[in-house]
């Protein structure tokens, strides 16, 4: 029971990175209606950025530049490649993110370098263990990834609140429910991306920060990012609690099949594991656990 | 003046229908053909056909079934990669178990073990598309690669995992140099084109159209979606399929599961985009320009008399890549082949822009 517990709270922490990297897809597809596929490879360049910039100055201040860095990059987003292909079909979007994404893993390693980068913020790693009076022996579990919850809860909160409270939050709702509507009473639609697209960038760098803490900072990282995909599929494009609880579904699953079934068919399960589950649910329910029901013939 | 319809008078509806209504343009793919066929073995090197040509063949069909999927008919794939292996695996599996049977009758086999896999990974499509689509298809890309390389029986049970392909024969004839392996390929892409070409000229290339630009309304005049989108999927990834077999077959000749991991997936994408969506050329000049463009790449500093180190060249490539389908699909999206398309439009009133 206890190592069960175990493997549920391990898939439980990798589920909120996974969350991480899909709240940043559905905030922007909740805005602009983007699949942003460059969400990962963001998260990279985020990371490598701050990596890099700490190596010249302190902390604070290379948080900051790394912070100004994806506003940036967000303009350059909003202003060379959003701006021109409005109103183009979906996919054609879909497409133009992808080219995105591969400048930016190109651009971000000749410009910081390709090596693996250790990022180390101070945040405690020796592993603790919990419940030891229930359970023989305890619980072992990473005082990393428990800073990594809290960091993801804090930050779907704050989320929460910018959504729903504040004058922006609801003027990004409303260009997510219909473009021109919105523009219409006032809201200008530029302005609203490069936000969302900040936003997303940030949510970039925190993931960043806490994948790289843990794997080192490198390429794979906009790799794993693709996990994030399934994620939110699962929990639905448009709900942020959705990505949540996606990536909790299925950080748990992959470490439970991986544990539990990959003996028997061979393991390294964990690579397709996500995109099974999210294929099968597409064919069941393809909003998701929490999206809004589009009603749209195929 | 010269290149125009003008003065060309059709008296049977064969010749109304033929597929180049202009007889230059007929001249001039002979001409293209007979000169691959004939003149470029006479003075390529091997570099060039092993580097350059062979692979971008292969590539070139490749290509062509993931443009009649995701050009014709609309439907993004991710999952090309994944196609191509089942290919590859198929074809190797096929002439290893099945005593007596020809490696090139493996390849047709091949490609329609892929048309049957293609199909069931198809059968998302039907409920949903765009995006997640992709994610599908992406889908299928993993769980293929995963296949391949944890079940021992696709690989023979050879211990690394690694392949090598049987040589190439057809009745006493073994394509093993260069140039045999370029003329392989090349009549396979012929063929292959031909086939394409008149594909997407009939009933079924015109079904995949009208889905590709408005489901409802083509349903509505009597298109089955299913039979039309699960058609696509088929005929695109026996092309797929049998690419695959190539590549590993000829191209490779020994290799492992990486050779068709999810970059292979992207980079067809990216020739389908560069090329021309919904292009039977535009398929071939997506390819030549995405084989081309590294190698330029990599003389490029030469030529400069820099020294650029390999990671640098590797990493400006992606974003070369990245820029360019960014640009293409702003500027031109309908990729090179509307290049040549407005270079011809021009051609037809030259000398007289009046």
């Amino acid at each position: 029971m206890g190592f069960f517990l175990e493997v549920l709270l391990g898939g439980l922490m990798a589920g909120v990175l996974y969350s991480l990297v899909a709240l940043g897809l559905v905030l922007i597809f909740k805005a602009s209606g983007v699949f942003n596929f460059a969400q990962g490879a963001m998260v990279l360049f985020a990371a490598l950025s701050l990596v890099r910039l700490m190596e010249k100055m302190p902390l604070p201040l290379a948080l900051l530049a790394t912070c100004l860095i994806m506003l940036a990059l967000a303009y350059a987003i909003e202003r060379l490649v959003l701006r021109p292909l409005v109103n183009q079909p979906a996919i054609s979007l879909f497409m133009a993110t992808l080219g995105i994404t591969f400048f930016l893993e190109g651009f971000g390693q000749i410009l910081w370098g390709s090596d693996i980068y250790k990022l180390d913020l101070g945040i405690p790693k020796q592993p603790l263990i919990i419940l030891e009076n229930v359970f023989q022996g305890g619980i072992l579990v990473g005082s990393d990834d428990l800073f990594a919850t809290v960091v993801s809860g804090a930050l779907v909160i704050v989320l929460a609140i910018f959504f729903q409270k504040t004058r922006i939050g609801r003027a990004l709702r409303a260009v997510a429910d219909d473009h021109q509507a919105a523009q219409s009473i006032g809201i200008p639609l530029n302005q609203i991306w490069l936000i969302v697209w900040t936003v997303a960038g940030l949510v970039a760098l925190v993931a960043g920060i806490i994948w790289g803490s843990r794997l080192g900072v490198q390429f794979s990282l906009s790799l794993i990012a693709l996990k994030a995909l399934p994620v939110v599929i699962l929990g639905g494009f448009t709900s942020v609690p959705g990505a949540i609880v996606g990536g909790l579904i299925i950080g748990v699953g992959e470490k439970m099949s991986e544990i539990y079934l990959g003996p028997h068919i061979g393991g390294g399960i964990e690579n397709w594991f996500a995109y099974t589950v999210a294929l099968a649910f597409l064919l069941v329910r393809p909003e998701g656990l929490f999206g809004e029901k589009i009603i749209d013939r195929v | 003046m010269f290149y125009r319809e003008v003065g060309e008078f059709k008296s049977t509806y064969a010749a109304d229908q033929v597929v180049f209504p202009i007889r230059q343009d007929r001249y001039f793919v002979w001409a293209v053909v007979l000169f691959a066929f004939v003149g470029v073995p006479y003075f390529a090197n091997p570099y060039w056909f092993s580097a350059i040509l062979i692979p971008f063949l292969i590539l070139s069909l490749a290509a062509l079934g993931l443009n009649l999927l995701v050009g014709y008919c609309g439907q993004i794939s991710l999952g090309t990669g994944g196609f191509m292996a089942v290919g590859a695996y198929a074809a190797y599996n096929l002439a290893v178990r099945v005593p007596g049977l020809n490696p090139l009758a493996a390849f047709l086999l091949a490609g329609g073990i892929t048309t049957i896999v293609g199909i069931a990974f198809g059968i998302p499509s039907l409920r949903i598309k765009g995006f997640y689509l992709a994610v599908a298809t992406l889908a299928a890309q993993f769980f293929l690669d995963w296949i391949f390389s944890r079940i021992a029986w696709f690989t023979n049970y050879t211990p690394s995992g690694s392949l090598n392909a049987p040589p190439v024969t057809l009745f006493d004839f073994t394509f093993d140099t260069p140039v045999r392996k370029y003329l392989l390929c090349l009549s396979f892409a012929a063929v292959f084109a031909v086939l394409a070409r008149n594909l997407v000229r009939g009933r079924m290339g015109r079904a995949w159209m009208a889905i590709r630009d408005m489901d409802v309304a083509a349903e509505i005049i009597g298109i089955r979606p299913l039979y039309a989108k699960l058609s696509a999927f088929a005929v695109s990834s026996f092309f797929i399929g049998v690419a695959g077999a190539l590549w590993a077959f000829v191209h490779l000749g020994s290799w492992e599961p990486l050779a068709f991991d999810v970059n292979r997936s992207f980079s067809l994408l990216f020739m389908v985009i560069i090329g021309g969506l919904g292009s039977i050329l535009g398929s071939f000049l997506g390819a030549a320009f995405i084989t081309l463009l590294p190698l330029f790449l990599n003389q490029l500093p030469t030529w400069l008399g820099l020294h650029w180190s390999t990671a640098l060249i590797a990493h400006l490539e992606s974003m070369i890549f990245g820029a360019l389908i960014v640009f293409f699909l702003i500027v031109e999206p309908l990729g090179l082949a509307r290049l040549w398309s407005i270079a011809k439009e021009k051609l037809r009133l030259w000398p007289f822009p009046h």
